[in-house]
């Protein structure tokens, strides 16, 4: 597949936006009318219509080149966007092939990689890079090799460790994340971590999503979709940047709601690394403006409906307080009564 | 007491001194002292023959729990005049303990969690170390903005003593840091603060 990579930007003039191809891949979170946290996982196995983010086990879209024009200007400001504890080396390494191998097997126009032994020779051509590399040897890249995938792959990834029954949230690259900081939860466990989320906890979501992660298996990824809602086409909804991205949620009136407030899904996945026995969680974020919604009607209709019927704690949770009413009211228009179809992809 | 259901705070078992560990190592602050000595009504005199012990007065200097301390006859007490300094000797110690050494913690949230830090830093898995909750409720901050410390709030929102923002503080910690979060209160209508209210007393 050949992808036409994009000049666009996800802060100040914010000139991202979905070409149509981009918006009917869209994953669309909700498959019903209403939501609710459930344990919500099933095989990463290609799927979808020709085109949709489920094709490949590695998404690449037409956003990467400016996608990673943005992770590298957050890690100029922040380092701590970026961090490995000691023991995670091998699990680097792990996921560092899994990239580069899942990229290069599914867009060989753009990325290839070829192994002699050790000596890797990785090129990247929408980046310009070019790098030949000894696998295991950290000297022979330019930076620590979870940095240097990530700075190369699309979503934040966090790797868990596995240890006395509990996963451990030990490295990780954020740069695109829905407002939780890595360097406060480094070194956290999986409830430790999700200790913010309310309602999930009482109804027993996260001790069996973990049950069930202890057992997953190599070769055989997850997947789950997650969502919010971000005012402006901004990837850094960081904490860390919350006094600079917060006063945008003040901004949206009936007149803006089409172009300002987007539908934020992460395509979540978890892989099982062969070496170090580690869990690698890829969150994948995707953005589309209410106006591009809504030209999906099966979307407009089902997300008018989600949003106002959504439980008062995740509409405090997710940050929607302020601007739901008015997205409520503008939705409304499109949601013609008629039943929605069942599934997740348009129509 | 300190509020229940915080997901990501450690629980403080209490100092349950284990009498068969061959040292025992005190690091205590303010009214942390009264730990020790509510342990040792339980235990005995006989375990001092074998213990470290740390103190900082901190809020409790009116208390006298330093004389207390030091006429306890402990195999070593010192007595530090502030929480870093403790901490500097602390880690000194840490690094020179033997196997079998017991480490044993008590003051109020903000002491603990550097403590605790500090044990971490020596390899020592935190849940090994015996830690009790005393004094006031006070939290030690960290801002996630311009990630500065600030110790001892009873506050929320509290003023952040390095970036002068005003910060929400949340129900989660962390064990690495040591400290909760605070995360601007007003970033979405800046100048809309509510008034500071005494939750941390
Ligand atoms: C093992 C890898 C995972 C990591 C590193 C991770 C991390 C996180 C983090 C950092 C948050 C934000 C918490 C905050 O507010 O500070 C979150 C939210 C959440 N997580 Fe996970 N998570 C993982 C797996 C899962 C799984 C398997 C589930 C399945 C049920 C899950 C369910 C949720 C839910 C429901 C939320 C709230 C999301 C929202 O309403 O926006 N997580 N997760």
């Amino acid at each position: 597949m050949n992808l036409n990579f994009k000049n666009e930007s996800f802060r100040d003039d914010y000139t991202f936006k979905n070409s149509p191809e981009s918006i009917r891949r869209f994953p669309f979170p909700f498959n019903e009318d209403k939501y609710m946290y459930s344990v919500n996982m099933e095989p990463h196995v290609p799927a979808g219509p020709a085109g949709h983010a489920y094709n490949n086990a590695i998404d690449v879209d037409e956003h990467f080149v400016a996608e990673m024009r943005d992770r590298a200007l957050v890690l100029k400001e922040d380092p701590l966007r970026y961090l490995a504890l000691p023991h995670m080396m091998a699990a680097q390494w792990d996921t560092l092939e899994l990239l580069m191998e899942n990229q290069a097997a599914s867009y060989p126009e753009h990325f290839t990689l070829e192994k002699n032994g050790d000596q890797w020779h990785w090129i990247n051509r929408p980046m310009g890079i070019d790098q030949i590399f000894t696998f295991g040897d950290a000297s022979t890249l330019p930076m620590e090799p979870l940095e240097y995938i990530t700075r190369q792959a699309q979503g934040d990834f966090v790797i868990v460790d596995q240890r006395d029954g509990q996963l451990w949230c030990d490295a990780g690259m954020v740069t695109t994340q829905a407002d939780w900081s890595l360097d406060f939860d480094i070194g956290m466990n999986f409830h430790e971590w999700h200790g913010p989320v309310p309602l999930a906890h009482e109804i027993g979501v996260f001790d069996r999503a973990l049950k069930f992660l202890l057992n997953l298996q190599q070769g055989k990824p997850v997947r789950r979709l997650n969502w919010t809602m971000t005012i402006n086409p901004r990837l850094d909804t960081s904490p860390e940047n919350y006094h600079k991205w917060g006063p945008d949620r003040a901004t949206v009136t009936p007149e803006n709601v089409g172009n300002k407030v987007h539908l934020r899904c992460e395509l979540q996945t978890l892989w099982r690394l062969p070496r170090s026995n580690a869990i690698l969680f890829v969150v994948r974020c995707y953005l589309i403006k209410m106006e591009e919604l809504v030209t999906v009607p099966k979307w407009a209709r089902r997300f008018h409906r989600v949003l106002r019927d959504l439980p008062p704690e995740l509409v405090d949770y997710k940050g929607l307080t302020r601007y739901r009413p008015t997205t409520v009211e503008w939705l409304a228009k499109f949601d013609d009564g008629q039943p929605s179809t069942p599934g997740i992809y348009p129509e | 007491m300190l509020v229940a259901g915080i997901k990501s705070r450690p629980v403080y078992g209490g100092l349950n001194v284990d009498i068969h560990a061959r040292r025992h190592l005190f690091a205590l602050e303010g009214e942390g002292a009264l730990a020790l000595l509510d342990q040792l009504k339980a235990v005995g005199m006989d375990v001092l023959k074998t213990a470290d012990i740390l103190y900082v007065a901190s809020g409790s200097k009116a208390e006298d729990h330093d004389r207390t301390l030091a006429a306890l006859g402990a195999d070593s007490f010192w007595l530090a005049p502030t929480i870093p300094v403790l901490l500097n000797r602390f880690h000194v110690m840490l690094g020179q303990a033997h196997m079998g050494t017991c480490i044993y913690v008590a003051g109020t949230e903000g002491f603990i969690g550097q403590a605790q830090q500090a044990a971490m830093n020596h390899g020592v898995d935190p849940a090994s170390v015996h830690s009790e909750h005393r004094g006031s409720a006070a939290r030690r901050v960290q801002c996630v903005h311009c990630k500065g410390i600030t110790d001892n709030v009873t506050t929320s929102p509290y003023t952040c003593s390095a970036c002068g923002l005003s910060l929400l503080v949340r129900d989660h910690y962390s064990r690495r840091l040591g400290a909760f979060q605070g995360v601007c209160i007003d970033a979405e209508e800046p100048g809309t603060a509510p008034k500071p209210e005494e939750l941390f007393p």
